[in-house]
């Protein structure tokens, strides 16, 4: 029950009286919205049983009236050859004739939904469409980033239309804003790898290959995968949803019109301060992993002091490693910004398709980071790197 | 009072930081009018229409609703008089992840108890009411025009045949012979049903053919309300100019 003035109403009830042919119908109380629930049903079975053309109204008792109760009435003559006829009316109401026929003039029946197909044939067609649709993604992303690679080269050759501006601000958002949290993690991660490592490391003796350890793992995979995955998951999210909005506001249509290319504009300055940022971050996150591990490895009972972690890592550890791990940045930066930019611009014109490009961004980089970082570490296993 | 006041604004004060949008503002809605609100660019009609609608607070004075403070109302109370309102926001504000036909029914969904099918078919109704055609119900808004959202977001606030319309430009970005089908639905839906509309509007031939009364905003304040005739005597420059400029009387001379 909606309003004070609505708790007042009159429950809706329906009075039918049959006589040599006529068929009666005298709604009483307040026929509104709130009310014409309860006698659906009945009006409902009063239509399948009563001739449409002998049905007339007595409005003597009817309270209020509003259009969903002039629906339900107006639904008994519809089908009646003269369904506004003078003659369902026995007597003068000031409002409900009126809105009947204006109600029942302005009714269209609408098709309903197409209903979702099950059984086998429906699955293997929306298999086959899952994979039609991930098939022309990937080819999507290739050709943007050919188109982007092919604005890069034109500005190469145009460098005062270069944006520097945007370009600098992008790389401070999703650049050095993003350290903080990528130093934190990697250092976590090298602090479990140092501790994982050395309990294992210690039934065998060999305690300190433990900063062996961690200084590969850190320098080749984590330092620069937990770099991608951050800016994946903080700063991808971020290009779709604003590329995305100014799509939807036709930003990106006034840029067009007015001369301004939007691969210039937009894709490009974020695709070159991801590039650039990611081996930057990088380096930071492999900093703070060797840190984390160093802390482990100092403060347990290892007992290796951080002079030793660090000369044992010059001895040891070859510079091939951090090399490996440095190549893979700007890759991957590039890849995230590529997707990033591309889901951006695929955004429609409803907000539904914003969420849903958002997240194809975020599952679509870490995906290509994972299976990049995958070929990478093939490529070099078979250089002997 | 003689007349029957269903909405009031006492000594209203809006402001956005120093900004200040509205001063002194008083403005009274009578039960069963078309009052129409006009201003120029930057008046603050949209904001004045959020601050009754308590989509925004305002920084004094207070808005009543049949003589009773909204601000002092509880959350419950606020709701069920809210559920007797109906709002057409100016971009149509319609749910862009459900169909217009569902757009329509979520009202209901939420504040009567129908059956779905009647539900539907009241649906279909008030689509139509709002003059669009069969195929659109089953469309969604980013799939429409401009001209058929905002009768989509008309439908929807007509869902629950409230007592209250509340307007936004509603005839802005349609067709000459759309708006005057639209202004004539409007009129007729207050008529037939007592109900109260507020609409802002600068449609200058729907402020003639439908409106009782039109509320001049001006200096952050209601400059004036009287039917159209009597402004077109007010000496305020802004509302002289805007009634007795070319475009007003071309207005007026159409009818």
């Amino acid at each position: 029950m909606r309003g004070q003035e609505l708790e007042l109403l009159t429950p809706a009830r329906l009075v039918v009286t049959e006589t040599n042919g006529r068929v009666c119908v005298e709604p009483q109380g307040d026929w509104v919205i709130d009310t014409v629930g309860a006698v659906e049903d009945e009006l409902r079975a009063l239509a399948s049983r009563a001739d449409p053309s002998a049905i007339v109204y007595s409005f003597t008792q009817l309270g209020r009236i509003d259009t969903a109760g002039a629906y339900l009435l107006g639904r008994l003559t519809q089908d009646c050859a003269d369904p506004d006829g003078d003659f369902h009316y026995l007597d003068h109401h000031p409002v409900a004739p009126g809105l009947i026929a204006e109600v029942r003039r302005r009714t269209l029946s609408c098709a309903p939904v197409k209903a979702q197909t099950y059984g086998f044939r429906a699955a293997v067609a929306r298999l086959g469409a899952g994979i039609e649709a991930a098939y022309l993604e990937g080819l999507g992303t290739l050709g943007f980033l050919g188109h982007t690679l092919t604005t890069a080269a034109s500005t190469a050759l145009r460098p005062w239309r270069f944006r520097l501006t945007p370009t600098v601000w992008v790389m401070e958002e999703a650049g050095v804003n993003a350290m903080p949290i990528i130093a934190v993690l990697s250092f976590f991660i090298g602090a479990v790898i140092a501790f994982m490592g050395a309990n294992l490391l210690q039934t065998l003796g060999m305690t300190v290959f433990t900063v062996d350890l961690v200084a590969v793992t850190v320098l080749r995979e984590f330092g620069v995968l937990i770099t991608a995955i951050m800016l994946a998951g903080r700063s991808d999210s971020a290009f779709t949803a604003s590329i995305g909005s100014m799509k939807m506001q036709q930003e990106i249509d006034a840029m067009k019109v007015l001369g301004i290319d939007p691969f210039e504009a937009i894709v490009l300055p974020r695709v070159i301060a991801c590039t650039l940022m990611a081996p930057l971050l990088t380096f930071g996150g492999m900093v703070a992993g060797i840190a984390g591990g160093m802390v482990v490895a100092w403060s347990t009972d290892l007992q290796i002091s951080p002079t030793m972690f660090i000369t044992r890592m010059h001895e040891n550890t070859d510079w091939s490693h951090f090399m490996v791990g440095m190549s893979k940045a700007p890759v991957f930066g590039l890849v995230i910004a590529i997707i990033g930019c591309r889901q951006g611009m695929e955004v429609g014109g409803d907000v539904e398709s914003l969420g849903r490009r958002t997240t194809a961004s975020v599952v679509q980089s870490i995906f290509a980071v994972i299976v990049i970082d995958a070929i990478f570490a093939m490529m070099y296993l078979e250089l002997g790197i | 009072m003689s007349e029957d006041i269903i909405i009031e604004a006492r000594n209203l004060r809006t402001a956005f930081g120093e900004h200040v949008v509205h001063q002194h503002l008083d403005l009274q809605i009578r039960r069963g009018e078309i009052l129409g609100l006009v201003g120029g660019s930057g008046t603050g009609k949209s904001v004045l229409l959020n601050t009754v609608l308590g989509l925004k607070s305002a920084d004094g004075g207070d808005i009543l609703f049949e003589g009773r403070s909204m601000a002092a109302m509880s959350n419950e109370e606020r709701r069920l008089i809210e559920s007797r309102w109906g709002v057409l926001f100016q971009n149509g504000a319609l749910f862009s992840a459900l169909t217009v036909k569902e757009n329509v029914m979520a009202p209901m969904r939420e504040h009567v108890e129908l059956s779905a099918r009647l539900m539907e078919e009241i649906a279909d109704m008030k689509i139509g009411l709002a003059g669009l055609p069969p195929e659109a119900g089953n469309r969604f808004p980013s799939e429409l025009s401009g001209g058929m959202r905002k009768r989509a977001a008309l439908a929807r606030s007509l869902a629950l045949d409230p007592s209250v319309l509340f307007l936004d430009e509603p005839t802005a970005g349609l067709d000459p012979i759309g708006a005057a089908a639209f202004d004539s639905l409007i009129l007729e839906l207050s008529r037939a049903l007592g109900l109260t509309v507020f609409m802002i509007t600068h449609d200058l031939d729907s402020l003639h053919a439908i409106c009782d009364r039109v509320a001049v905003l001006a200096d952050k304040k209601v400059e004036a309300v009287a039917p159209i005739p009597e402004l077109m005597r007010h000496p305020h420059p802004w509302i002289q100019e805007y009634f007795n400029g070319p475009r007003g009387r071309a207005a007026q001379a159409g009818l």
